[in-house]
């Protein structure tokens, strides 16, 4: 009895079938995202500018409006680390605290981008037929917009209309919010007005190939409704290119904002947005081109770090890189 | 494929109805008219004024006598700019805009191209990941970082190049490399890309077996099919050339159509910022179609139904 069960267990481990570590597109994505070291830099770099943006009250040296005429133009030194611009205001100080305005903006239009496009593209390429022709018309007739006037127009357009203070209107209500948001909330809608529709095109081109795959046959053959079918089989398909899209798209919109501020339709003063500093520092960089030439450093960092990181991205995202 | 075309221009024609009703209500929806001034003038003279360029009229009177206006290329009176219609402006400052547009594409090509072309054909060596560190710089860095300072360097340090401003082909220099590094930095991803896809492909194979020398491989066969997607590329990058350099012109006080496009919203100069803008979308949607019909010229295996 006892040999038989030996034997039994025996027999039960030599043919065991060994672990297997598990197979997950996230896990394994991760993995290989971690092995590129420039997306990792991109990353790290991500999270400092976040850490910077969030707890900018704390890293400061000083606030943002502090400004001491005496110090006018004061060259970068023991006091103001990078120097201070026309009012005396430490231009490092400024510099964390546009931090805030251009990682806001950013993710507010990747988040627009991705909820609105996304969910666009889907319906509109699930569907398939008049439905996909019409709202794809829709998305062609705006992509034959120049974005960038449009963006302007209507930037001129809140900041002229809803600049009353009548209480009780729906104007003041609007400008109110943007007040309060620090002059943001009409470039909020200035670029989520454009941004959904790279990524409702890119859902959109997906979303017709997937609906030909035979498990979304399948599960329709097993009773699923059609929206069933789009949240529980297509979106998932779909989140990691449109993670890419929309990590590659954000430096795309860090700059449409830092230009409307450098043309002054963006953030009010004395809020600082890395683009006002620049154009502040561009009128005095006969003299003092730091000025200029430090928020520019600061955008650019910025961007790359997205590059970097949404290229890392779709290099571990890419199934066929196995 | 002439079926396809001619669907294709006829699309155009909404596409710009649109643009062109949706820019003229913005415009009037700003509020503040041409005519107002810091000393507002009497009232009998503005109502004179709006009477003569037909401001009184209800809008959508005065939007189908654009559009009839349009239509036989007259774009309406400059309100800012007395002397000057809105057909003399463009014609003034336009010509501006596209020369940067296209000194700007060629940079983008002479430099993208062969960055491209070269990090292909010796990949994982050293030059493919300076080229291609190369261009991921080229795409990260703004043109409002990179103007600055590249003033600063050339102009104000070394004293090499004027500062700013349009005229002579030193200030083309500077505002060129800005606004066409970037093309230059995407050229040179894409060119890689289709590269190394050629290169792997039987028929260069052949080429090499038949004793071809690999200078006439490269240029005369892996060359000419890899350039495919760069050319569909080409078209909506020089559309986005022309359109996006606003920002450079700004920096380097250029006097193009982008600047003056500003000055004429903030002068609520209504006609130049509709006629600016309906340009801008005709390049854009031209050079989509233009891209559209030559790519299946190009490549035989593309037939539109």
């Amino acid at each position: 009895m006892e040999v038989k069960i030996k034997e039994k267990e025996k027999f039960e481990n030599e043919t065991a079938i060994p672990e297997r570590p598990e197979v997950n597109l996230w896990k394994d994505a991760f993995r290989r995202l971690l092995k590129n070291k420039m997306a990792v830099l991109g990353g790290i770099i991500v999270i400092v500018l976040l850490i910077l943006a969030i707890f900018a009250p704390y890293i400061a040296p000083y606030h943002f409006t502090k400004g001491n005429l005496v110090d006018n133009y004061a060259k970068p030194g023991q006091k103001y680390l990078l120097g201070a611009d026309f009012m005396g205001r430490d231009l490092l100080s400024r510099i964390i605290y546009g931090t805030r305005i251009s990682l806001s903006v950013g993710i507010v239009g990747a988040v627009t981008a991705f909820i609105i496009g996304v969910l666009y593209g889907v319906v509109s390429g699930y569907y398939g037929g008049k439905i996909d022709n019409v709202m794809m018309r829709f998305v062609d007739i705006m992509y034959g917009f120049p974005t960038l006037l449009l963006i302007i127009l209507m930037m001129v357009l809140f900041k002229s209309t809803f600049a009353v203070t009548t209480p009780g209107t729906f104007a003041a209500t609007l400008s109110a919010i943007d007040r309060a948001f620090g002059g943001l909330f009409f470039i909020f809608i200035g670029i989520g007005v454009t941004a959904w529709l790279g990524m409702a095109r890119i859902a959109r081109g997906m979303a017709l190939s997937l609906r030909e795959k035979e498990f979304v046959e399948a599960a329709r053959a097993t009773g699923n409704s059609n929206l069933q079918i789009m949240l529980k089989h297509i979106l998932p398909n779909l989140i990691g290119p449109c993670i890419v899209g929309v990590t590659l798209a954000i430096p795309g919109y860090i700059t449409f904002e830092a230009f409307l501020s450098f043309i002054g339709l963006g953030v009010n003063p004395p809020t600082p947005s890395w683009g006002m500093l620049i154009s502040e520092g561009y009128q005095a960089m006969r003299s003092y081109p730091h000025l200029a030439i430090y928020p520019g450093l600061a955008l650019a960092i910025t961007m790359m770090a997205f590059n970097f990181l949404g290229d890392g991205l779709r290099d571990a995202l890419d199934p066929r890189m196995k | 494929m002439i079926n396809y075309i001619i669907r294709r221009v006829l699309w155009a024609i909404p596409v710009l109805l649109i643009i062109s009703l949706v820019t003229f209500s913005l415009a009037h929806v700003i509020p503040g008219g041409p005519f107002d001034r810091e000393k507002p003038l009497p009232k009998e003279i503005i109502a004179n004024l709006e009477a003569y360029y037909g401001l009184d009229d209800p809008l959508w009177k005065q939007y189908t006598d654009y559009l009839w206006n349009a239509l036989h290329g007259d774009f309406g009176p400059s309100y800012s700019s007395r002397s000057r219609t809105v057909n003399d402006i463009i014609n003034a400052h336009f010509p501006v805009s596209a020369q940067l547009g296209v000194l700007a594409l060629i940079v983008a090509m002479v430099v993208g191209i062969p960055l491209g072309m070269v990090s292909a054909l010796k990949q994982n060596s050293f030059i493919d990941y300076f080229c291609m560190f190369f261009a991921l710089l080229g795409v990260s860095v703004p043109a409002m970082t990179l103007g600055p300072l590249l003033i600063w360097f050339f102009a104000l340090t070394l004293h090499i190049l004027p500062v700013a401003r349009w005229g002579t082909w030193q200030q083309a220099i500077m505002p060129a490399f800005t606004l066409g590094i970037g093309g230059a930095a995407l050229l040179a991803r894409l060119t890689r890309a289709s590269m190394l896809q050629v290169i792997r492909e039987d028929y260069i194979r052949t080429a090499r077996s038949k004793g071809v020398s690999e200078k006439n491989v490269t240029v005369h066969h892996a060359l000419k099919n890899a350039l495919i997607p760069v050319v569909t590329v080409i078209g909506p990058m020089f559309a986005a050339l022309v359109t996006g350099s606003l920002i450079v012109e700004q920096i380097f006080a250029i006097p193009g159509c982008g600047k003056y496009f500003i000055t004429s919203i903030t002068n609520r100069d209504y006609p130049v910022v509709l006629g600016i803008m309906l340009l801008y979308a005709f390049i854009i949607i031209i050079a989509n179609l233009f891209v559209d019909i030559t790519y299946s010229w190009i490549d035989p295996r593309i037939r539109y139904t």
